[in-house]
């Protein structure tokens, strides 16, 4: 902890020094507008954040880089910096110091609300048009009709469940009621957006509650999704947020049936099929993540062309194939080396992701609209699973 | 060169000064400071959407850690694993760090303290993830070794948290008691048979009471050391949790209550201590 606040005030001192050489550049830019254009050839540096396997540069592996193309092409120079979850990208992009972020919905609105992110001009990114329609103007990339980004890709949470241990379940009730086969080996996702998963499978269940959006609970659907998670707590064997841990736990038959994601059942089912994945009845959460950029960047042509770089449809395939999501441009199927690979993660199915649930964070103002009731803010959402955990 | 030791030799306080400076730099400033930093944080307030501490003051951190009953119960769970960890570690090293020191002969022990210190060469996270294999409910070598005889494994959980904190820090216990055993003087020990106990009675009246402060040294590393660990809990416990999983769930969220928690332990090592040093038993160390 110590540590990373060192880091964070070097990063905070580095990032006001250099706030302070270009001030002039970027004081057009904190003003809240988009960048007007022309993206000029001007030569510079971007400090990227992503998830792991979203701009790989051929460290992991020699074979697997769109990093190093883009900086051969464009004279700009890529760093980048990997984290593990929503909350460590909102903390590292509140300290500063970095010019693009790959965000999932439930960071976006955090960053955009806290100004640490600039409106992105759309007509300066030729490759936008081939997006999937379904991913644009969404309230997790746009706020108050301006666009923060360019989607990525996205995929579903999917019950996945091990094959001759448990029959193909087709609801979320094999992970929630006390009857269920595979109690003492279920597992859940350890984090607060995990209560949205409640939410959903309440939706369906309990629809006198009225949940029409999972991130949208007042105190009486909150409550009723901490019950059913409460109810959950003697079924679970463990929770999960490290996905090798996950892995092993499967193939040991510790964990039997659980929330997962797709590239977790592709590595399960590597050698010999061992799960499978299923999007039951109730429908998901999920997540569909956007390159966006910071308020303060310093090397403003950089970041768009590497924004139009992202969602070029090979790049876009590459990086979709490798993490083993759905691709955001629609022309990336084409070009995927397994040819499958947009069926297999559902891309162009739009009837697939109408009852996906994409994550986002939950606001005091109800995201479904309300506003005769106030919702839990995010920070009820994590008080609540802290204690929940603990109990 | 010859001007400034003049200059030492001829004042006292600058010598002392300049051979001081540097730890005395690391005590105060590193450590008490980022004590002093960690409390400074949790009178803080949050920014409850965005995340961002906002510099005013506040005691809702600790109203909340002190009036959610589920921190009060994590509290707990902490002190009961470190405790039995702290006894466990004990019960076993007492007995060994008495063969290696009195009974083993001498060329025997080096080669049994360097058996000691090898599994302090192997990371943490490996000898961690080796007992989670063990552990796995069904197809774990400790499953394998209890079946037979009706038993099954217990899973993850306290146990499995327990067993694996216990063989983390057992050399922290032993090599103390180990050091303590050695300074023992044979002429005790022989006297005591002299007169007649058995030696039983020589361990409880003789050994015991003199490497009493050994025990104890051994006992402040692993008692601290159990009070704060959370990545074995993570990796063998399950769905259990202690105080430092508390924490890592929170610091990137909410730094101000993370804080707050953080402080529960440094309370309890302080009270820990304290009770320690009035028992006299830091005097002899």
């Amino acid at each position: 902890m110590r540590n990373n606040k060192v880091r964070s005030y070097a990063v905070i001192l580095a990032a006001s020094t250099l706030l302070l050489a270009g001030c002039s550049s970027s004081s057009d830019d904190a003003a809240g507008g988009a960048y007007a254009g022309p993206v000029q050839d001007t030569p510079g540096t971007i400090n990227v954040l992503a998830w792991p396997g979203y701009a790989e540069d051929g460290t992991t592996d020699p074979n697997v880089d769109w990093v190093t193309p883009f900086e051969k092409e464009t004279g700009c120079t890529v760093n980048v910096k990997t984290y593990g979850t929503s909350d460590e990208a909102v903390q590292l992009m509140q300290a500063g110091g970095y010019d693009v972020v790959s965000a999932s919905g439930d960071a976006s609105l955090r960053l955009i609300y806290g100004g640490d992110l600039q409106p992105v001009n759309l007509d300066l990114i030729p490759n936008y048009a081939d997006v999937f329609d379904n991913l644009k103007d969404r309230p997790w990339n746009t706020v108050d009709g301006k666009n923060y980004g360019v989607p990525h890709g996205r995929g579903a949470n999917v019950l996945q469940y091990t094959l001759g241990k448990v029959k193909e379940p087709s609801s979320w009730s094999i992970v929630w009621e006390p009857n269920s086969p595979a109690k003492g080996k279920i597992t859940a996702y350890d984090s607060a957006i995990y209560i949205a998963d409640a939410a959903v499978y309440l939706m369906s269940t309990k629809p006198e509650l009225g949940i029409k959006d999972p991130y949208a609970l007042d105190q009486t659907q909150f409550d009723a999704a901490m019950a059913l998670l409460k109810q959950q707590k003697p079924l679970i064997a463990e929770y999960w947020s490290d996905y090798t841990k996950y892995v092993g736990a499967v193939q040991s038959g510790s964990i039997t049936a659980g929330t997962s994601w797709q590239v977790i059942a592709n590595v399960l089912n590597g050698t010999k099929a061992t799960v499978g994945a299923t999007k039951p009845k109730e429908g998901a959460t999920g997540w569909s993540d956007t390159w966006m950029i910071s308020s303060k960047t310093e090397a403003i042509d950089c970041a768009y062309k590497w924004l139009n770089h992202i969602i070029t449809p090979s790049v876009n395939a590459q990086a979709a194939e490798y993490f083993g999501e759905a691709p955001s441009n629609s022309k990336a199927c084409a070009l995927t080396a397994n040819k499958d690979h947009c069926k297999l993660y559902h891309a162009e199915e739009t009837d697939y992701w109408s009852d996906v649930y994409y994550w986002k964070t939950p606001t005091e103002a109800c995201l479904d609209g309300r506003t005769d009731v106030k919702c839990l803010p995010y920070a009820e959402w994590v008080k609540a699973w802290s204690s929940f955990r603990n109990s | 060169m010859s001007s400034v030791k003049e200059i030492l030799n001829r004042k006292p306080t600058l010598r002392a000064a300049s051979l001081l400076s540097l730890p005395l730099l690391w005590l105060g400033v590193i450590y008490i400071g980022s004590l002093f930093a960690l409390f400074i944080t949790s009178i803080w307030k949050i920014d409850t959407f965005t995340s961002k501490i906002i510099r005013e003051f506040t005691l809702e951190n600790f109203i909340d850690v002190f009036t959610d009953r589920a921190y009060f119960n994590v509290t707990i769970r902490t002190l009961f694993v470190a405790i039995c960890v702290t006894i466990i570690c004990a019960v076993i090293a007492i007995p060994m760090a008495f063969f290696i020191a009195r009974i083993a002969r001498e060329k025997s022990r080096a080669v049994l303290i360097a058996l000691l210190i090898t599994p302090l060469w192997a990371s943490y996270l490996v000898k961690i993830y080796a007992w989670r294999t063990m552990f796995y409910p069904e197809s774990g070598f400790i499953n394998w070794l209890i079946s037979p005889i009706g038993g099954s494994s217990p899973g993850f959980g306290i146990f499995a948290v327990i067993i694996g904190l216990t063989y983390l820090w057992l050399p922290y216990m032993i090599l103390p008691i180990y050091a303590g055993m050695e300074k023992l003087p044979s002429s005790l020990l022989d006297a005591s048979s002299d007169l007649g106990a058995k030696s039983g009675r020589t361990f409880f009246s003789v050994i015991l009471p003199i490497t009493w402060p050994a025990i104890i040294a051994g006992s402040i590393f692993t008692f601290s050391l159990s009070m704060g660990d959370y990545i074995t809990v993570q990796i063998l416990g399950g769905t259990f949790q202690m105080l430092g999983n508390v924490v890592y769930q929170n610091f990137s969220l909410n730094l101000p209550f993370a804080a707050a928690v953080a402080l529960i332990p440094v309370i309890i090592m302080m009270i820990y201590l304290s009770s320690i040093r009035k028992s006299g038993a830091l005097d002899n160390l």
